[in-house]
């Protein structure tokens, strides 16, 4: 009996901590919300009679959406987060499977160099690689938002993980067959580890949409600016207090892809980072 | 189809200071069907893999048909290679799966690129000849009603024979095939067994075939090559291995029930056990320590009245159908156990007769027995049963 009451306690306890944490997590993202529902005045204390709730969204999100380019924000975003993507896939995807399945000199101290640069902050290689653009003059192009993310890391070591467990006897049964390497990459190894990739994306995804430290380097004008950055040149440009609303009902705008990506994806992403082999 | 001849020379394979294949030679005849036995690692599948191409021998030369080989690319030998573990291309149907090296051979790295099927109408053209051929092995191996399901929605037996089929369709010379049973279960490895010998029948293609299963070599090999420790051992016909192992780790090694080995030595042509003098005579064999092994079925039960070369305490006796086969215990002879096999009729009858109790009396079948030398060595000489000549 008392032992099961010691278990109920603990129960309670532990989901007092996870709901504690929870809630410190969420509160930002419900005061965005509760603030993009509300007129000016509101927002800041107590006011007498406040506008009926559904003029405040109305107003709130129909300035968001047609007084600023914030249309033109998501879509920078996503030529970013995409291309971003899209060339990390294809680099580290044939870079993991040349680690983790060639027998050469140096394969080693190549893992190893991917893993250290693991431990290289980004604000370290910013300065470099924001010289070279500015020589080069690409800065402020989608290019220079892309640059210094055309591979990961990281990518390469999950994905080496993943590629290691795959059975060879499979590799060699292309080979029989004819396949040239580079096929047997994207026909047989690539499909095979589609759940790593989604994982990735995930990770990917939600980090490049919003960064905002590389974009604030590289983009100086607001046609290009991605999410981030363009709320950041909203709110100094609009100013005043009194466009709180507008402000947090573009946030609430700019992060609910990512909530309704994780959302639906939630139980996928993490069968992606628990899994590994073939089955 | 015809299958082409694989001629071995010399080979070796080093793998930094250990030896993996020591001076390898072997001569395949077109069309036969010749099994590499032997324990792991004794070098039976890195040797199946020199052929096919995946590791390059250290010095030495493979030939298939006329065609010297040694240091092409896989895809160049024409040889087909079915895996243990299937290596079935997980994500693609067997359809996709069965038709892939006919779309690697017929179709050009640009016209095999995601979506030139919509551009030519030749591709469409080659895809159908594909589809059709398929569907033509397909229907050879029973694997119809399956052309549209992934690998991991087959059975074992299923998947093993979509492997088969990716190898045959595309008409090799040669078909390697790297214990292809040993993942299934017994029954299905026996069925399976009788389909792949109906197939080298059907095809007439070179099969070289890898194993360590030696009942699967026995029942399917034209010849086996047994292979221990980086060597070929010996080479010859399945009854020829059973009958005269030319060493006593191949008499070991074939057999379903383990060999018995005595220990003996031979004085002036007779052959003494435990410092008694048997009926069995080795007239050309030098004098030395010997270990005189015989097949469970070289010994026979004797009744009481017939003269026995030793009487043994009977500890076991297994039932396997129309076989008996009894185990004794041999610590009297310097040995451990000693294991005896006949027909079920001439136990039963011998049981009858109050033959078989707690001791059972054994005679050596001279025509069967086998004197090792103290190296292991078959020795040549002739074994007889004393005063069979008088």
């Amino acid at each position: 009996m008392a032992l099961r009451l010691l278990h109920h306690t603990r129960t309670a306890a532990v989901h007092a901590v996870l709901i504690l944490g929870a809630g410190l997590m969420a509160y930002p993202f419900i005061w965005m919300w509760r603030a993009s529902f509300q007129s000016a005045g509101e927002i800041f204390g107590a006011v007498a009679n406040p506008p009926p709730i559904w003029d405040s969204i109305a107003e709130n999100y129909g300035r968001a959406l047609f007084e600023t380019p914030l249309l033109r924000f998501m879509l920078n975003g996503l030529i970013m987060t995409g291309g971003i993507l899209i060339a990390q896939v294809l680099t580290t995807v044939i870079c993991a499977f040349a680690l983790a399945k060639y027998d050469f000199r140096g394969r080693k101290i190549l893992f190893a160099l991917v893993l250290l640069s693991l431990a290289v902050p980004a604000q370290a290689t910013a300065l470099p690689i924001f010289i070279v653009l500015a020589k080069v003059g690409l800065l402020d192009t989608y290019l220079s938002m892309m640059v210094p993310y055309l591979t990961s890391g990281f990518a390469i070591f999950l994905f080496h993980q993943f590629i290691k467990s795959f059975p060879d006897e499979i590799l060699l049964a292309a080979r029989l067959d004819g396949m040239t390497e580079i096929e047997i990459v994207f026909r047989i190894v690539m499909p095979a580890m589609l759940p790593a990739i989604a994982a990735f994306a995930i990770f990917s995804i939600t980090f490049h949409w919003n960064d905002l430290y590389w974009p604030m380097i590289a983009i100086r004008s607001a046609d290009m600016a991605p999410p981030t950055l363009g709320l950041l040149f909203f709110r100094s440009q609009g100013g005043g207090g009194d466009s709180f609303g507008p402000l947090m009902a573009c946030a609430t705008l700019v992060t609910a892809p990512l909530i309704l990506v994780s959302l639906v994806a939630q139980r996928k992403f993490v069968q992606g980072v628990t899994m590994t082999g073939v089955k | 189809m015809h299958g082409h001849g694989i001629k071995i020379t010399n080979a070796r394979k080093q793998f930094g200071r250990a030896e993996i294949l020591q001076r390898i030679d072997l001569d395949i005849q077109a069309g036969e069907f010749l099994t590499l036995l032997g324990p792991s690692g004794c070098g039976k599948s890195t040797l199946l893999r020199m052929i096919a191409g995946f590791d390059q021998l250290s010095s030495g030369s493979i030939q298939i048909g006329d065609r010297e080989i040694t240091r092409l690319p896989p895809k160049k030998r024409d040889v087909a290679m079915v895996f243990q573990s299937y290596a079935l291309y997980p994500h693609m149907t067997v359809a996709k799966n069965i038709g892939m090296p006919l779309e690697m051979s017929r179709l050009s790295f640009r016209q095999r690129l995601p979506g030139s099927r919509l551009f030519s109408r030749q591709v469409r053209e080659i895809h159908r000849e594909i589809a059709q051929t398929v569907d033509k092995v397909a229907g050879q191996l029973d694997l119809k009603p399956l052309l549209d399901r992934k690998p991991a929605q087959l059975s074992g037996g299923q998947r093993q024979r979509v492997a088969v089929g990716r190898a045959i369709v595309r008409q090799p010379s040669v078909f390697l095939m790297d214990e292809p049973l040993s993942n299934l279960d017994a029954k299905l490895r026996i069925q399976l067994r009788e389909e792949i010998s109906d197939l080298h029948r059907r095809t007439g293609i070179t099969f070289l075939y890898v194993t360590h299963d030696q009942t699967e070599a026995m029942a399917m090999s034209n010849r086996v090559a047994v292979m221990q420790s980086g060597r070929i051992v010996q080479c010859a016909k399945p009854q020829e291995i059973y009958n005269r192992p030319s060493e006593l780790a191949v008499a070991r090694f074939v057999g379903s029930v383990a060999i018995n080995e005595l220990p003996v030595t031979v004085a002036s042509g007779d052959i003494l056990l435990a410092q008694r003098s048997l009926k069995l005579r080795a007239a050309e064999a030098p004098n030395d320590a010997c270990t005189l092994a015989l097949r469970p079925e070289s010994l026979e039960a004797v009744s009481h009245d017939e003269e026995a070369d030793f009487t043994l305490p009977l500890l076991h006796v297994e039932f396997s159908g129309s076989e008996v086969t009894l185990r004794c215990d041999a610590s009297a002879l310097g040995t451990d156990r000693i294991r005896v096999q006949m027909r079920a009729e001439r136990f039963e009858r011998l049981r009858g007769e109050g033959a078989i109790e707690d001791q059972v009396a054994l005679r050596i079948l001279a025509q069967n027995a086998l004197l090792f030398s103290r190296t292991g060595q078959l020795m040549p000489a002739q074994l007889a049963t004393r005063g069979a000549g008088r």
